[in-house]
């Protein structure tokens, strides 16, 4: 009874976030309620049964990944979006491409919703769940052995690959007194 | 509303009570050892041998004005201690302090004293510890003023280095302990060897728990790695702009979050609650003279050692610490799979 | 009483929010925050199909998604500075030279 309306609200939480974070024009604060939509996806996974994932989620997204976004968007500070329509008009409820695009959002999660829930069964969840943090371990290193060896050496390249993008180019030598480094 | 849910909310309200005052008491417990240390009195006048005067703190605290940068921008300058408290309150909701009691005999059945009982407690600890740089980088960054974002920067990507031999220190003595649960991993430290040397993870992981300190000592921003919060270097950093109650809360939460890591480490490394002389039911004394004993050496390494330079402070975090926390597991990991656990 | 059903139409409707603001916002940082929606919204569906299939697989998927996600964030993240250097722009309107 409690987790039925858990489960509300925590929904609720998400989507509210998710709009928000889509609508924002600065975006430290998508990013941030990005981290709340995240927190309350943690606690879906929780009641899903599945602490182990809901824990690695803040770990991971909220705890590591959104400090990056944030870092970045720190970095950059360029909180506006210019672009050629009138500025005074939100960004999602400009005239021609936007409304029709959210027209084609509506499309999008009608379909989602009917193709997902085309299924035989109940639709219940089934009695106990299986999984244990040590199942979860044992399966990774055995089952899943060669995708996890793999997912590490893709993290050696995203790591590399990120600090290559990033770096400033070298400057020149002789600097001259007009330029800096662009 | 059963006994047992009534006695865990009184808990809750306790372990609440209890973090506050700690805090309280930590403000006066530094001073006045900061003072022995350098052979002068200490605080002395408020109260019998200075006693009152955290209360002397807070009162001067509520009564300054509460100020705010013109361009800061508001909802986030707002928004920034009052994450950095929760985050520093919430993560020892999963921190047990005594063995399970039915308080004589008052409740049915016995009752953790631990807030919420999850079997991931581990985990728990080290996510809501990774929700403390938010509190920082936003600070830094919504006071528009470029000490606090330096200072806000550092100390966020200072958190957020050390948060990765924080983790890999707690992985070896996850494997030792097989299990993620922190309750089972202080019983798991019950009992003694050859009868008189305790079975404290310390003990075999003597190197982790090194790792585990230095790394909470820099999850925290104490010295020696506070430079980003310096006095001298960066006019107090990213809390520089904060004035009254909200320079409190960042206050409260860095006293806090030096309760957890001590906590967690006792809990982790140093057997818990578990003691020679006392029955379970007061493990809890022990509890606390161990995570007094660890506030104390934080204390006490804040005001004897020189503090690091920032690049000296993540070079060593990235390439002394990460690689020593990675070979630790790996022997640990060896270590299990020879001898068995 | 939350079935899969429920779940599934959540996740649906995480999706599309992530899909609209893919393709309706005009900041490079703000695409990238929409992709993290969309994965996640996937995430749930996995843990929700784990769960009432009773198997710890969705779990394990969710965890190799979570990890290239975060690989493709840091990456997306690095050319999102390397693009802002050039043009110091964020909108992807103004990335066009490649357009005939």
């Amino acid at each position: 009874m409690g987790s039925d309306a858990l489960f509300y609200v925590f929904g609720a939480i998400a989507i509210a976030a998710s709009l928000l974070v889509i609508a924002q024009r600065n975006p430290i604060y998508s990013v941030l309620l990005l981290i709340t939509s995240f927190g309350a996806l943690s606690g879906l996974y929780v009641l899903l049964d599945a602490p182990f994932v809901a824990v690695i989620q803040i770990i991971v997204y909220a705890g590591a990944i959104m400090v990056l976004f944030l870092f970045v968007v720190m970095l950059l500070n360029a909180p506006h979006e210019e672009t050629p329509y009138d500025e005074r008009v939100h960004p999602l409820l400009r005239e021609g491409p936007t409304r029709f695009g959210g027209a084609l959002a509506l499309a999008l999660v009608a379909e989602l919703v009917w193709a997902l829930t085309r299924r035989s069964g109940s639709g219940a969840f089934a009695g106990a769940s299986a999984s244990s943090v040590s199942a979860i371990g044992r399966s990774l290193f055995t089952d899943y052995g060669l995708a996890f060896e793999v997912t590490s050496v893709l993290i050696l390249v995203a790591m590399v690959g990120a600090v290559v993008l990033a770096r400033r180019d070298p400057v020149s030598r002789d600097r001259t007194a007009a330029g800096g480094d662009r | 509303m059963t006994p047992l849910l009534m006695a865990q909310l009184v808990l809750t309200l306790f372990v609440f009570v209890a973090l506050l005052s700690s805090s309280a008491v930590m403000v006066y417990v530094e001073r006045k050892v900061a003072a022995l240390l350098q052979q002068r009195f200490g605080p002395y006048l408020v109260g019998p041998s200075g006693l009152l005067q955290p209360f002397a703190d807070v009162l001067k605290l509520l009564f300054k004005e509460e100020l705010r940068p013109g361009a800061a921008d508001a909802i986030l300058f707002a928004i920034a201690p009052v994450i950095s408290a929760t985050a520093a309150f919430a993560a020892f909701a999963v921190v047990p302090f005594g063995a399970s009691t039915t308080f004589f005999g008052l409740l049915s059945e016995p009752l953790r004293l631990q807030v919420a009982d999850v079997n991931v407690a581990v985990l728990v600890i080290f996510a809501i510890a990774s929700m403390n740089v938010y509190g920082i980088v936003l600070a830094g960054w919504s006071s528009n003023s470029k000490y606090s974002l330096l200072g806000g920067l550092r100390s966020s990507a200072q958190m957020i280095s050390y948060e990765l031999s924080y983790g890999l220190a707690l992985a070896g003595v996850i494997l030792i302990g097989n299990s993620l649960s922190v309750t089972d991993l202080v019983n798991h430290q019950a009992g003694a060897w050859f009868g008189f040397i305790p079975r404290w993870s310390v003990f075999v992981q003597p190197i982790g728990f090194l790792i585990f300190m230095i790394a909470g000592i820099a999850e925290t921003n104490r010295a020696p790695f506070d430079f980003p919060e310096a006095e001298q270097e960066l006019v107090a950093g990213y809390h520089a702009e904060y004035s009254s109650m909200s320079f409190a809360m960042f206050f409260l939460a860095e006293y806090i979050n030096m309760v957890t890591v001590s906590a967690v480490t006792v809990d982790l490394f140093l057997g818990g609650w578990h003691g020679p002389f006392l029955p379970e039911s007061l493990g809890w004394i022990w509890f606390l003279a161990k995570t007094g004993a660890l506030l104390f050496f934080y204390v006490w390494m804040r005001w004897t050692l020189p503090r690091y330079r920032y690049d000296q402070l993540m070079s060593f975090g990235w390439k002394v610490l990460l690689p020593l926390s990675v070979i630790n597991l790996l022997v640990t990991a060896a270590g299990v799979l020879y001898f068995g656990v | 009483m939350p079935t899969l059903n429920s779940y599934l139409v959540l996740s649906a409707i995480l999706f599309s929010i992530g899909a609209a603001g893919v393709f309706l916002r005009r900041n490079l940082i703000t695409i990238l925050l929409s992709i993290e929606i969309m994965l996640n919204a996937v995430n749930l569906t996995f843990v929700a199909f784990g769960r009432a299939l009773g198997s710890a697989d969705g779990q394990i998927i969710v965890f190799f998604v979570m990890t290239v996600a975060a690989a493709e964030a840091a990456v997306g993240l690095a050319i999102v500075i390397g693009l802002f250097r050039h043009r110091e722009s964020l909108n992807p309107d103004s990335f066009t030279s490649l357009r005939w």
